[in-house]
């Protein structure tokens, strides 16, 4: 799209423009990284390096983080082989060429996209770049943030930068106030469900409306997080007073005159009042219900209150067939109510949903009652887990019945081990229902973590209001 | 990186949506090495039953289609985790062109990383390819300098990204064309630092 230099800009023109190098004629155009978060995936593009005989260009700018492999279950237990392995390549592909990491053992550890807002690495009008998708996350401070391949990890280690072409731009407008009990998770689910997982494809989301400022960072970090599931190429919400709150006094964060002149120049970073973008999504806030998924892709979610879908009633075939291979694959009948479906696991994590105000929302459920089903509340990041025990959620969650771990990406992919066992139906406040996903077999049904802990308590889908109304 | 101009061979209908990267290689395989080969874990758990024996009825288990260096699937193929390891699974398969609807932005650029050609055609098309594929032929030519596929007589446009086409069509590496901009990145770095001075983490390590 050719645009005015001089014209109104949307927050994303504005991160563009000060991250362009050159363009070339063809329309790529080659930007700089502020940020570059490794983790133990990243060993192809370290191998790629190697073979070039390269090294890590900006080690400064160059963080790693483990939390796909990492065990959560520490304490006494030796480490599968070929998960330590994985471990100690990042240990090496990291120390030698200088680079940070927030490994196993770090205070800080966590999962990498709960670790860089947390510790100020994340911070607006940054380009922030991983080899993982759900990098669109730290879109939530206004930074551009996207996820990208092995083979643009290795240019990007090499060069800090990466070529591209400009994405085009849709605002997602939420306005008016939330129910109870109704979050981040649940915008994001009825926006997916919308517009479907391709169908912000090709597209920067800014997330706008009074009901999107009304959210914490911690809110915020979710919707953006789940910008991928919709197709999008990243997802961002301009920075304001909740986005300069949260910054200050963290630990990578600019502080004193340089905290002063970085909050003057993120200030200027709003979209323009006259800016146009290519399209445009409008959601009521007061008619977003808690949401669920039934079927095998984030865009198969639903309102707690309706039904599995009958695929019988849909004209098209290709869409029917698709319902039928879900419903197989759920082990659901078509036209089965949403709160019949009864659950064998949940699972609190992921870089989704496993801050403290998660924690929290899922405690405030659980307090004083029992989950019908085994579980895993595993935290965002070791912080995070000091943080939740400080206030006590651990003991919620224990005398729940609920196992309390240590933090990394555990059951969202269960590359570490914790997987759900196959046709097991597990109750998760992750971002992927994806066939085997949780592990081969297993059955995922994505929600809020207020929407998890109900489903505990009640042993199948639930709608958490009512378990809110008589706590209150 | 291999060029991709021209290419005749065995093409595959695959009849869903949503082929996610976590289909293409599942999670349980990625911590394996690149040397060891991908193409037997490609699309493992659509392919292999529980104890392992192949599910006689999926496409790619035919015979018909084995040696298929083609796919034709449905709408957003590739979405989902970011790992290039779906792009080495397709590729050490032999899969050398992928078309569908729409593709998983990522999973695109991955692909073009490594010599595999994403084709974007019309649902329509999609939907006429794969039903000839089942019943008529199991042959496609694939024609990227003229972006078009050819099944006998039938000729079906498709799209891509025009920077995309050219780096498949010489085999380009990025790498080497960013070296050449060292001049331009080293200008960029002394303007940028003295109007973004916050950009750089303060040192605490
Ligand atoms: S928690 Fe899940 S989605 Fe997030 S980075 Fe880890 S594996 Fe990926």
């Amino acid at each position: 799209m050719a645009q005015n230099p001089s014209g109104p800009k949307t927050l994303f023109d504005k991160l563009w423009d000060s991250h362009a190098i050159v363009t070339r004629e063809d329309g790529q155009t080659l930007l700089w990284v502020d940020r570059h978060f490794v983790h133990e995936g990243s060993f192809h593009a370290f191998n790629k390096l190697k073979e070039r005989g390269a090294r890590v260009a900006r080690p400064d700018l160059t963080f790693g983080v483990a939390d796909h492999y990492v065990p959560t279950r520490r304490a006494g237990r030796s480490i599968d082989p070929a998960i330590r392995n994985m471990l100690d390549q990042l240990e090496r592909n990291t120390s030698e060429n200088n680079v940070m990491l927030f490994g196993l053992n770090d205070p800080r550890q966590g999962i990498v996209h709960v670790v860089g807002p947390e510790q100020g690495l994340t911070l607006p009008g940054l380009l922030i770049v991983c080899g993982d998708s759900h990098t669109s996350t730290h879109g939530a401070f206004g930074a551009w943030a996207f996820g990208i391949g092995a083979s643009e990890v290795a240019h990007v280690l090499m060069t800090q930068t990466l070529w591209q072409r400009k994405p085009k731009r849709m605002r997602i407008n939420v306005d008016g106030t939330l129910a109870p009990g109704i979050g981040a998770k649940d915008i994001a689910l009825s926006i997916i469900g919308r517009i479907g997982a391709d169908g912000a494809q090709g597209h920067a989301i800014e997330y706008a409306g009074s009901a999107i400022r009304a959210l914490s960072m911690e809110g915020r970090l979710t919707l953006c997080n789940l910008s991928i599931e919709a197709g999008a190429r990243c997802g961002m919400v301009a920075p304001d007073r909740t986005t300069i709150d949260y910054l200050r006094g963290r630990p990578f964060a600019p502080v004193g005159a340089d905290f002063d002149k970085a909050v003057e120049d993120w200030m200027r970073l709003p979209s323009d009042s006259d800016a146009v973008f290519g399209r445009e999504v409008v959601l009521d806030a007061s008619e977003i219900a808690p949401v669920v998924t039934w079927g095998v892709s984030p865009e198969d979610a639903l309102p707690i209150t309706t039904s599995v879908p009958d695929p019988n009633t849909i004209l098209d075939s290709g869409k029917a067939a698709q319902i039928r291979d879900a419903l197989a694959y759920m082990d659901l009948k078509p036209g089965q109510k949403l709160t019949d479906i009864r659950i064998d696991r949940i699972f609190i994590g992921s870089c989704t949903n496993s801050r403290i105000e998660d924690l929290r929302a899922a405690a405030k459920v659980l307090a004083g009652r029992k989950s019908k089903v085994p579980g895993l509340v595993s935290p965002g990041s070791s912080l995070v887990k000091q943080q939740a025990e400080a206030e006590g959620l651990d003991r919620i969650f224990q005398e729940a019945g609920l196992e309390w771990v240590e933090s990394g990406c555990s059951m969202c992919v269960g590359m570490n081990g914790d997987i759900v066992q196959p046709n097991e139906r597990c109750a998760s406040t992750t971002n992927r229902n994806f066939k085997g996903r949780q592990g081969p077999g297993a059955r995922t049904h994505l929600m809020s973590p207020a929407m998890v802990a109900a489903a505990a308590v009640v042993g199948h889908l639930a709608d958490v209001r009512p378990l809110i109304k008589e706590r209150s | 990186m291999q060029p991709f101009q021209h290419l005749a061979a065995t093409a595959c209908p695959l009849p869903y949506a949503n082929i996610d990267t976590d289909q293409l290689i599942p999670a349980r395989f990625m911590k394996r090495s690149r040397a060891e080969g991908y193409g037997g874990y490609l699309l493992h758990d659509m392919r292999f039953s529980d104890d392992n024996t192949e599910i006689a009825e999926f496409p790619l288990n035919r015979s018909l289609y084995r040696n298929a260096q083609i796919l034709v699937a449905r709408r957003n193929f590739g979405a989902g985790s970011s790992r290039e390891a779906a792009v080495y699974a397709l590729v050490d398969y032999g899969i050398r062109c992928v078309i569908a609807p729409s593709f998983g932005d990522i999973f695109a650029s991955n692909s073009v990383n490594n010599g595999l050609l994403p084709a974007r055609v019309e649902e329509k098309d999609a939907e006429a390819l794969i039903r000839l594929l089942e019943k008529d032929s199991a042959q496609l030519a694939v024609d990227l300098e003229k972006q078009a596929i050819l099944a006998g007589e039938i000729s079906i446009p498709f799209a891509i990204d025009p920077v995309w086409r050219m780096k498949l069509l010489n085999g380009w590496d990025d790498i080497d064309l960013t070296l050449n901009q060292a001049h331009a990145i080293a200008h960029f770095r002394a303007e940028d630092a003295a109007r973004r001075p916050w950009a750089i983490p303060r040192v605490e390590r």
